[in-house]
Parts: C-alpha cells; structure tokens; sequence
C-alpha cells in the first residue's frame, strides 16, 4: 500500500454529508492511490452510494475532497462512473451502439450513428468484451453485459478516478468475475484508482488492495485477507456478513456441479 | 408570406376538392410544421415518462386563459406561455428540492391548475366562451402563426442537434450523465421549457383535451416497433406528420373535429404498432 501523494491520488478529510437533518456520512477520511482498488463495504444505508455522489459533485457537503492527478490539484477530475442500477424502461429503443455513441460523441444520434463513429463504439466496447452487443437494446441486455456496457462507457474517455457501485448486484458470476478481471486489468494497465461499493466481500478479495467498512463514517480499514476475520466487520454485519461472504463461494460451487454457468 | 403565397399556389395545382380552400391550405402547411415538431419532442417525452407532465401543461392553457382574461389581454397567447413556463420551471424545482414523486407533484399542480383555471373562466357562467380552447380548430390558423411555428421549428431542431445525446445520457441515468459532465438540472429545464413553447402555441388549434396525445402517440407507436434511437425518431416523424395529413383530410369529408380526428389516426397506428411489436419481441 502507498501511503505518499505525490503523483495522483484522492484525499477525503473530515467528509460530513447532511440531507433533511439527517446526517447521512461523518467524518469520513480516506485515501486513494493511483492503481489502488478500494472496496467499500458496509450495511444497507450506510452511506456507501452517498459517498460516491459526493465525490461526483452531487451532494453538498463539508470537510474536504481533494483530487491531485499527475502533480497538480484539479478541481473537476474525469471520474468514470458505474450506477448501481438503470431505471430505463425495459422497452426503450436506446441500442447498445446509441448508448456509448451518445457519450462518446458529439454527433446526435437521432440523426443516426455514422460508421465512422460504429468502428469507434465498436472499438470501445471489444476491450469489454461487449462487441457483440452492438445491435441489442439496452432492455435486452443481462445484468453483467449492462455493467460491462457501462464500465466501457465509464472508461471512455480514461477517467483518473473510476466509481462502482455495487457491481455484484444482479449480475450471475460468471458475469461477476469478468467484471472483477476487467477491472483488475484496466487499474494495472492504466494505473487508475477504483473505488467499489459492494456487498460481495469474498468476491473482491482476490483484487482489492484494501477494504473500508463504512457505516457512516469508517469503521474499520485493512487488507482484504484480515478484514474477512476483523471483529467490527462482523458486528456491523451481524451474522449475515458470513451469509453474505460464503453465499458466492457457494454459489459458484453448485453452479459449476449443475453445469450452469 | 411570399413562402406562403407559393405553398397555396402549389396547392391549386392539386386536383382536390378541399385544396381550394384557404383555411385548408393553411390548415395543412400547420399540420407540416407542427407534427414533426410534436413528434420529435414526443420521443423524448416517453422516453423519460413525462406524459402526465405534458398533459399538465397542455391544461395549464386555461389558467393562462384565465388571467389573460383578468388583465385585459385580448390575445392569451403571452400569458399561456408565462403560465406553462412558470409550471414547467416550477415542477423542475420542486422535483430537485422534495425528491418527491414526478407523479405525486404533478398531481398536485394539475389539480390546482385547472381549479384556478375553471374559477376564473366560469365566473357568471362564462366558461362557454372558452370551450373552443378545449377541442381547438386547426382551421383558424393564421399565416402570422404558420411563420411562429416555423421559428420554433428551427430553435426546437437546433436544440435537439445540439442537446440530443445529453437528453438520452440523462434518460437513462442522471447520474451517469452527471459523471460525464453533463447539467442534468439545465437539460431539464430547457427542455421543459421548449416543450411548454410548442405545447402552448399549438393548443388552440389542437384542443386542451387531446393536444397531450398528438405528442405521447406517435412516439409510443414508434417505440413498439423501434431498435435503435435512428429509427426511433424516424417512423414517430412518419407516423405523426402521416396522422397529421390523413387526419385534416378526413375530418374536411366527415366534418368532424380536425385535432380528434388526427388522434385518432395515431392511435389505430399505435395500435397497429403494438401488435407487429408483440410478434417483434415475443
């Protein structure tokens, strides 16, 4: 783990978020590097979407969140973003190419997608491994090829900081662990700092260099091999942290002795 | 007006009855202008479910009537307009500041809208004067109004070319267009505002009551039928200017209501949409 800040990181001091009296996210801190996958963790209404909002500048808050990319503090970052779900009518007629070309481009797609601009989504999705969902509507897609369409689009252009949130969220696990190894590759490849909101601790392990345990502010902090056995972790969750942490391992084993994917 | 001395000299040149006439000249110019614009603002009004807010903003003519009425205008248009404009903002607001339903602020301006407007209007019996506001007659049109809409046709496609994709973005997630920089609040609100423009200057030739359908049913019908937003926008443009054209022709052979008359069009379209969709995606 690095500690300095000298190249890029994402520094967030003393972060308070109020909404309606309540208060929503308390003193947070917390420190990310460049290449660093931090996973967050916590219980429903922790705070974990509020989070990632405040850091897109979308929630009013108080303390401090600095964003230093290759030296210098920069205000307004490219952060990629992954919502957790869609509320798109499952009967739109937005396809996978109007999808990414209407974020990729300038060109009103209504007017239709030229082929120049279809051999560029095209391009952007093959590094998903999405290509071949060019032609489906965004309604026909399964829960991983909408969040790997959405990662490609959160990638296009490189953002300095990428935001999941809860990706394992109606996604199947072979879904799940290309999403992760997408992931993986693109923090070792392009040296970017992800932040994940997830439920699936087990899941993340295997690629999260660190885990926060948030419930409005940070519980506990640590390496993902130690926060699976961390005390604070278990009484926040109560006894369903090990519900939820053995439930993929699981899943995965039958799963493979049905013959599903 | 030289444009439009030449349409109705093109017009002659048809070999129909209902071609000679003046107002149906200018009836059909309107209906070529208005239906493509209906239909294109449609699309992204299905889209992202904003039938009810529409079909407020389309009753909030009365209101705007109302105080027209009151502070001596004697053309509504001006006061409509700021009425629809002030509700489209309004609505926007309050939808930002609650975090309340769409549904449950618009129920509430809908009904209170219409209350004020029906108040003020039937004041010692005097809202028979205004009914023809409720079903409008494309007859009546106007070559000063033909060129307004063809102003506004010009602001709602320079806008749609340039705000088109961030409309789409913000449709499917606010969020996810908020990450790629997009001011999801002025896209809304802009949007809002144009369509309470188009809405309010073509409600007393189409009628209160169904000016909200000439908007939803095109779009609906394309997007039984569409796969990419091309075609999307694409057949509700046929659709709407096609029930546009056959509806002011039957309704001069049947003598009926011309704005009803083109509803009715679009829906036996929507309904033929929604069959060939089922089989489409079953």
């Amino acid at each position: 783990m690095r500690n300095t800040c000298e190249h890029c990181c994402t520094k967030i001091e003393n972060l308070t978020v109020k909404f309606g009296g309540n208060i929503i996210l308390d003193k947070v801190n917390l420190h990310v590097n460049c290449g660093e996958v931090i996973a967050v963790v916590g219980p429903n209404g922790a705070g974990k979407t509020s989070l990632l909002k405040t850091m897109m500048g979308e929630l009013p808050y108080q303390g401090k969140i600095i964003f230093r990319v290759e030296g210098r503090v920069s205000k307004k970052p490219r952060i990629g973003y992954v919502p957790q779900k869609l509320q798109f009518d499952p009967a739109s007629p937005v396809s996978v190419a109007d999808l990414v070309a209407s974020a990729i481009s300038y060109h009103p797609v209504w007017t239709g997608v030229s082929r120049d601009l279809l051999v560029k989504v095209k391009n952007v999705l093959s590094l998903f491994s999405a290509e071949h969902l060019l032609k489906r509507r965004i309604g026909e897609l399964s829960g991983g090829e909408l969040q790997r369409l959405l990662l490609a689009i959160a990638m296009t252009p490189e953002p300095e900081l990428l935001l999941l949130d809860e990706p394992a969220s109606g996604v199947d696990v072979k879904g799940l662990s290309l999403f992760y190894r997408i992931v993986d590759d693109l923090r070792k490849k392009h040296d970017i700092a992800v932040i994940l909101v997830t439920h699936d601790l087990v899941g993340v392990s295997n690629y999260a260099d660190r885990v926060i345990l948030l419930n409005r502010s940070v519980i506990a902090e640590g390496e993902p091999k130690d926060m699976l056995l961390n005390e604070k972790l278990v009484k926040a969750f109560g006894p369903m942290l090990w519900n939820i942490s053995c439930l993929p391992v699981l899943t995965t084993k039958e799963k493979s002795k049905n013959g599903n994917h | 007006m030289a444009i439009i001395e030449a349409w109705h000299k093109l017009m002659d040149i048809l070999p129909f009855a209902w071609t000679h006439y003046v107002f149906m000249k200018n009836a059909l110019l309107a209906i070529l202008l208005i239906t493509p614009l209906f239909a294109i603002l449609g699309t992204m009004v299905v889209s992202n479910r904003m039938a009810f807010f529409t079909e407020v903003l389309g009753h909030s003519a009365l209101t705007g009537i109302a105080i027209g009425v009151i502070l001596g205008f004697h053309d509504p248009t001006i006061p409509m307009l700021l009425v629809a404009v002030v509700l489209a903002v309004a609505v926007n607001l309050l939808k930002d500041w609650t975090k309340a339903s769409a549904d449950t602020v618009l129920g509430v301006f809908f009904a209170f809208i219409i209350a004020l407007g029906i108040v003020i209007l039937s004041r010692q019996g005097g809202f028979v004067k205004y009914t023809n506001y409720l079903i409008g007659d494309i007859l009546v049109v106007e070559p000063k109004q033909i060129a307004w809409f063809f102003l506004i046709g010009m602001v709602v496609l320079l806008y749609w070319y340039a705000a088109g994709n961030a409309i789409i973005l913000a449709s499917v997630n606010t969020s996810l267009a908020r990450s790629r920089l997009i001011n999801t609040f002025l896209i809304e609100t802009s949007f809002t505002i144009l369509l309470a423009l188009v809405v309010i200057i073509s409600v007393r030739l189409v009628g209160i009551l169904i000016i909200n359908s000439l908007l939803i049913l095109p779009a609906a019908a394309s997007r039984n039928i569409s796969r990419s937003v091309y075609s999307y926008t694409i057949l509700a443009l046929v659709i709407s200017i096609f029930s546009g054209v056959s509806g002011l022709i039957a309704s001069y052979y049947w003598g009926t209501s011309s704005g009803a008359t083109i509803v009715l069009f679009a829906s036996v379209f929507y309904a033929i949409s929604a069959l060939i969709g089922r089989r489409l995606r079953v």
